[in-house]
């Protein structure tokens, strides 16, 4: 049910990004889904891709501070209300989200929340119990 | 003014023999209570009785900051306590302080040269003196505050911060001479404009500024914001404070050392060998009348040369060149003393932090500013905004904590600071002073 992300340490400065993307490009790698927290002066970029630990090879490689964490994946009903009656099941059983973001699927009616717990093992009893599909990692990386 | 004709326009050679007298005295007590003191003579092979001439100092030992570390607290004191009734400290280059004793003595002798140094800068018993110089540990507060009152002035011991409140009371009381910083003056009349005071309304007539490097271009800015004459005074806590030397109203040009009490000379900053009367280098200074804390020939870092011209003044000691530069790597930010090493204290003592940082020093408006940046190593990475936030925010409060000084942390990329072969360049200081 976990799934592995990485996380990268960017300072706030022009073409970054793009230096980052194109060495994943260079090395065949793909992006399944992204977010970027930004401050005034640095942000960290989290990624999900096809290959985790190449793409954190590479980076490393590049002189890129990388992190790997788990996070969890959600499917959501893309429909008004899919993702409120997910938060409501993480209000309810007191979890707190670090971060969250999403991406939706090439087809299909669902939508994918991307999910970051303290709590992982709690979070995966609690979504699973709700009926709320968690998917593997495996699942992830070959969208 | 000359606060003390006597000893102030006393004729060279009868100041010289003055001098020689009280440092064979000074040199035969050191000698005789301190044993570190005499250790290092010992080894040098010069006793007491060897010096029987000015020049004779040349033979001492050179004191520095790390005898003051390695003696720390009191090892250098040279009195007992019960006769200490004061201590101040400053910053040492690794968290440790640099910690200075007066005796009841001292404390006059102190008040005395302070009172000096206000009468040359043109202050009177009718002025009102705002000292806007930090009280406490710091040797600036207390310092001009008893040579205030010696001379006779009203003082306002307002000390620093809460910009706003000091101009206000600047203005009601009718304070006619300022001391604080220079960098600290510029702030001030540029608050004062933010305020929609013009400085020219209120009755400043002089400002005595010292405690960090300032060039003939900020004392123009200073004359010309707050219209005022500017005077630069010289001291550090290790020779005894504010009040070591000072310019002069008349000519501004050098600051007079108060040679009856202080021996001033200039040593080649690699050699250490002494120079020629004139000549630019690393200035020393031997007191030779303190009690509590006496130091021989101490290695202050600071640049400068000695003027022998004589001062149209009246004033007979010989001037020190301002103060430009320094021979180590001293920062003074906002007039407190900060080492680069300090902070690498503080960086090295959290965990996962690579010794890879670099200091930004920056003027911006009238104030000293102060960056830390920090690579990003996997060891303090986090995919969370809030925990790397939060080692900032930490790294902020532990500077601060031991220096006294605010510093905006900045985390960056690994390897983004420029590795250096040899000597690790350390600090940048856009500053242009």
């Amino acid at each position: 049910m976990k799934v592995e992300q990485i996380a990268i340490f960017l300072e706030n400065k022009s073409g970054r990004m793009a230096d980052i993307t194109a060495i994943l490009a260079r090395n065949g790698i793909n992006i399944r889904a992204m977010s970027l927290a930004d401050t005034a002066d640095f942000g960290i970029l989290r990624l999900i891709v096809n290959d985790t630990e190449k793409a954190r090879k590479v980076l490393k490689e590049s002189g890129f501070t990388v992190g790997t964490t788990e996070v969890l994946v959600a499917e959501v009903e893309d429909k008004p209300g899919g993702l409120a009656y997910v938060l409501q099941v993480i209000k309810d059983g007191a979890l707190n989200i670090e971060y969250m973001y999403a991406f939706t699927q090439k087809s299909g009616g669902t939508g994918l929340i991307i999910f970051r717990f303290d709590e992982l093992d709690r979070a995966i009893t609690l979504l699973t119990e709700a009926d709320i599909r968690l998917l593997s990692g495996d699942e992830v990386y070959a969208i | 003014m000359i606060f003390n004709e006597e000893y102030e326009t006393m004729p060279r050679e009868a100041l010289e023999a003055l001098q020689l007298k009280r440092l064979q005295k000074q040199i035969a007590r050191v000698y005789a209570t301190v044993p570190y003191y005499a250790g290092k003579m010992d080894k040098a092979g010069v006793k007491p009785e060897d010096i029987t001439c000015l020049a004779d100092i040349h033979r001492l030992p050179f004191t520095t900051k790390e005898d003051l570390r390695k003696n720390y607290p009191f090892g250098l004191f040279t009195v007992p306590m019960e006769e200490v009734v004061r201590i101040h400290a400053s910053s040492g280059t690794t968290g440790q302080p640099t910690v200075v004793g007066y005796t009841k003595k001292d404390i006059r002798m102190w008040a005395e040269l302070m009172a000096r140094c206000l009468s040359a800068a043109g202050a009177h018993t009718k002025d009102t003196i705002h000292n806007a110089y930090g009280y406490g540990l710091f040797t600036g507060g207390l310092g001009a505050h008893y040579g205030a009152e010696e001379l006779g002035a009203t003082v306002v011991p307002i000390s620093g911060g809460n910009t706003k409140r000091q101009i206000m009371l600047l203005r009601d009381f009718k304070s006619t001479i300022l001391l604080c910083t220079p960098s600290y003056a510029l702030n001030l009349a540029e608050a004062m404009t933010d305020m929609g005071i013009d400085p020219k309304d209120l009755a400043l007539r002089v400002g005595v500024f010292g405690a960090e490097p300032w060039s003939e271009n900020m004392r123009t800015e200073i004359e010309r914001n707050l219209g005022i004459k500017a005077i630069d005074i010289y001291g550090l806590s290790e020779i005894m404070g504010p009040g070591v030397a000072v310019e002069c109203t008349e000519e501004q040009k050098g600051l007079h050392v108060m040679e009856d009490h202080f021996l001033p000379e200039i040593v080649h900053p690699d050699t250490f060998e002494p120079l020629p009367l004139g000549e630019k280098g690393e200035l020393v200074f031997t007191t030779l009348t303190k009690e509590a804390f006496p130091v021989i020939r101490y290695r202050t870092k600071d640049f400068s040369r000695i003027i022998t011209t004589p001062c149209s003044c009246g004033r007979s000691f010989y001037r020190m060149e301002k103060v430009t530069g320094r021979s180590d790597d001293m920062m003074i930010i906002r007039g407190v003393n900060v080492f680069p090493s300090q902070i690498e204290h503080v960086l090295m003592a959290i965990e996962g932090v690579e010794p890879h940082y670099l200091i930004i020093v920056d003027r911006k408006g009238n104030l000293d500013s102060l960056e830390v940046q920090v690579e990003v190593s996997e060891a303090i990475f986090s995919d969370e905004i809030k925990e790397l936030e939060k080692l900032t925010r930490r790294i902020q409060t532990e500077i601060k904590d031991l220096l006294g000084v605010s510093c905006k942390v900045t985390l960056v990329e690994p390897k983004s600071i420029q590795r250096s072969e040899g000597k690790a360049q350390r600090v940048i200081d856009k500053r242009q002073i």
